[in-house]
């Protein structure tokens, strides 16, 4: 198990320098002179050419990428072109926000999803069934801005329960976590309730039911953990589609998080943040599918990425 | 019946309702099994004979479904009893094997957790005590270093180690009857012998009544005391394992014994029953047998004979032995051996 999870570590080496220099490249692929950009359309050339030399950008790219890696590693991800300060220390307090919306947005469709599937599986073509499948075609069909603004609708300002915009306090929270997670809930049903229809018919739960094993147990401890992979899987690969596309509900709830910083900062040209939310978002992307890999291995043990 | 009988299937009866239409797989189903004995099931593909053995322990999943009959065990007609009462018994006085050892045991958890559970259930062992008992079934169903062998997982074993450990996990709660569907099926031939073996062994160790479902007339030989032969949901001839070798009365079993390589008669080729099992939804009217049937008269296929007793503990399905017969009366007496030896 150490082993395992040891290795699995290492391997995410190759991948972070892939993603690093993907993300370095990104400066140089996309049209546009930074230093002009930072000195404004009717800079003398002189100016220009000083930036350049001070930003580095006449060295050879390796040093560059040198130059930029190492920054990265010790925390510093350059210069903001708009505000003039640390990338860090803009991006970070809006990354926290986009984490913890995507996070509970994320704990909200697994719980709501697992639960769901389950109950459909289990009572296959009843009226639950075929209810929470109507309603799961609805949550997956809905965009997520349209949701939020029905729900900013309904609950803010025509039952005033809920702040309509914001990210102050608990209550704030609820509207775009709902709109956020309803759409990964309803992928997650159905992921279960398949799932769970696959295991259930397997002749080990049949082998279970004849030890007399009650019917709660069987679905629960019998078959649900070999029914979560797939489940898994898909809340991991939600999670970081979440953190990247937050962007419109983030919008629409007036939230400063992450994306909003990333558009804006794509339309300005300010590719020092842009380059450093691209990289959070992956290195975020890659952790949270390592977490998936290993969790693997804790609902079977006979899986093993390693070969 | 002279013996004590443990287990009393009267009737049984057992659909699948599939589109409206209703497929009848058992179809008034009537067998016993004696205290301490081996039944055999015996029949090809679609007989009936797995789903006779699953609506014992009531495991017919939707859209089968258990329309009549009893089966009384020990004096008790399971049927009439709720869930919670079936579930007391499966695993603990009736248990059950199954054909497909690879895919029996659940691959997330170990063989020790899965053998405790029965335990923990019938018998309130908690985690240490159900590891011993584990372990001693284990070593009781012949597997080495029973000791490690609990904490490892399905896939760690082979398939003839699974088969030993779902025979333990049957047995964990001794048992008084065991329902083996197929238990050899999916082992070869080596194996197969072991696990028949170690079947029997435990039969005697612990004097368990056995029900074994299989299309093999050789293992029933090896491992049976009675015989029900069973052709299209309908148990066509029951009777004691020697009688039914050496004077085989129903037709089909005769045809089942004649496509059969024997080292006990000469013979120059193998006879296959001609024909093939008739599709759920086409039965015929009269006896389920009678278009395959060599012997096979207007009255066969007109009208469906009745099981009746023609001896102490022998039991058929067939207008030959009725006084109604009308074909060649000749047939009534037929021995294996006269017809091989005339060429």
């Amino acid at each position: 198990m150490t082993v395992y999870i040891i290795r699995r570590v290492l391997q995410l080496i190759p991948v972070l320098l892939g993603v690093s220099i993907l993300v370095f490249s990104l400066m140089h692929l996309t049209p546009g002179n930074p230093a002009q950009l930072m000195a404004g359309e009717n800079a003398p050339p002189e100016t220009i050419e000083q930036i350049e030399e001070s930003l580095g950008l006449n060295d050879p790219l390796p040093v560059q990428y040198w130059d930029y890696i190492s920054g990265v590693v010790q925390g510093d991800l350059g210069t903001s072109m708009r505000y003039n300060t640390p990338v860090a220390e803009e991006v970070f307090p809006r990354f926290m926000i986009t984490l913890e919306l995507s996070i509970y947005s994320t704990i909200l469709s697994i719980f709501m999803g697992l639960i769901a599937g389950i109950v459909s599986a289990v009572r296959q073509y009843s009226v639950a069934d075929i209810t929470i499948m109507i309603v799961a075609l609805f949550g997956l069909s809905m965009p997520n801005f349209w949701l939020g603004l029905m729900l900013i609708q309904w609950f803010a300002v025509n039952l005033g329960w809920f702040p309509p915009t914001g990210w102050e306090g608990a209550s704030s929270i609820v509207l775009p976590v709902i709109s956020l997670g309803t759409a990964g809930a309803a992928i997650i049903a159905r992921m279960t309730r398949s799932s769970m229809l696959d295991v259930i018919s397997q002749d080990y739960i049949r082998t279970a039911r004849a030890k007399g094993v009650k019917q709660r147990v069987i679905i629960y401890k019998h078959a649900l953990k070999n029914a979560l992979i797939p489940v898994v899987t898909v809340a991991g690969l939600q999670f970081g589609a979440l953190l990247a596309g937050a962007v419109l509900t983030e919008s629409v709830f007036a939230i400063n998080g992450m994306g909003r910083l990333l558009v804006d900062s794509i339309t300005q040209r300010d590719f020092p943040v842009v380059q450093a939310c691209i990289l959070i978002i992956a290195v975020v992307f890659v952790l949270v599918n390592l977490v998936v890999d290993i969790s693997y291995k804790f609902l079977n043990k006979r899986i093993d990425l390693n070969d | 019946m002279s013996q004590e009988t443990i287990l009393e299937v009267k009737d049984l009866r057992t659909s699948f309702f599939v589109e409206g239409n209703e497929v009848k797989a058992v179809d008034g189903v009537t067998f016993d099994v004696p205290k301490g004995k081996t039944l055999g099931i015996v029949g090809e593909s679609g007989s009936g004979k797995s789903i006779s053995a699953l609506s014992i322990l009531q495991l017919i999943d939707s859209p089968g479904k258990i329309v009549g009959g009893e089966i009384n065990f020990k004096g008790d007609n399971l049927l009439k009893y709720n869930d919670n009462q079936m579930r007391k018994i499966r695993g603990n006085q009736i248990s059950m094997i199954f054909q497909e050892p690879m895919t029996s045991l659940n691959p997330v958890y170990t063989v020790g957790q899965q053998l405790r559970e029965a335990l923990k259930i019938h018998r309130g062992l908690g985690k240490e005590a159900g590891t011993e008992k584990a372990v001693e079934l284990l070593e009781l169903v012949g597997i080495p270093s029973p000791r490690s062998r609990v904490t490892q997982y399905p896939f760690e074993l082979s398939g003839g180690m699974r088969q030993r450990v779902m025979i333990a996990m049957a047995l964990a709660c001794d048992p008084e009857l065991l329902v083996a569907d197929e238990p050899t099926t999916a082992l070869d031939v080596t194996i197969q012998a072991q696990i028949l073996e170690l079947l029997k062994e435990l039969q005697d160790e612990f004097h368990m009544s056995i029900i074994m479902i299989t299309h093999d007339l050789g293992v029933v030989a090896e491992t049976c005391d009675y015989v029900a032969v069973m052709y299209c949901g309908k148990v066509v001839e029951y009777a004691d394992v020697n009688t039914l070798f050496k004077n085989p009365r129903h037709p089909y079993t005769v045809g089942l014994l004649n496509s059969l390589p024997r080292s006990d008669v000469d013979q120059e080729e193998l006879e296959p029953i001609k024909g093939t099992v008739p599709a759920p939804h086409e039965m015929p009217k009269g006896c389920r047998f009678a278009p395959r049937c060599p012997f096979a008269t207007d009255l066969c296929h007109e009208k469906l004979p009745a099981l009746e007793d023609i001896g102490e503990e022998e039991q058929i399905r067939c207008w030959i032995y009725t006084d109604e017969w009308d074909g060649d009366p000749e047939v009534k007496v037929y021995e294996p051996e006269q017809r091989t030896s005339e060429d």
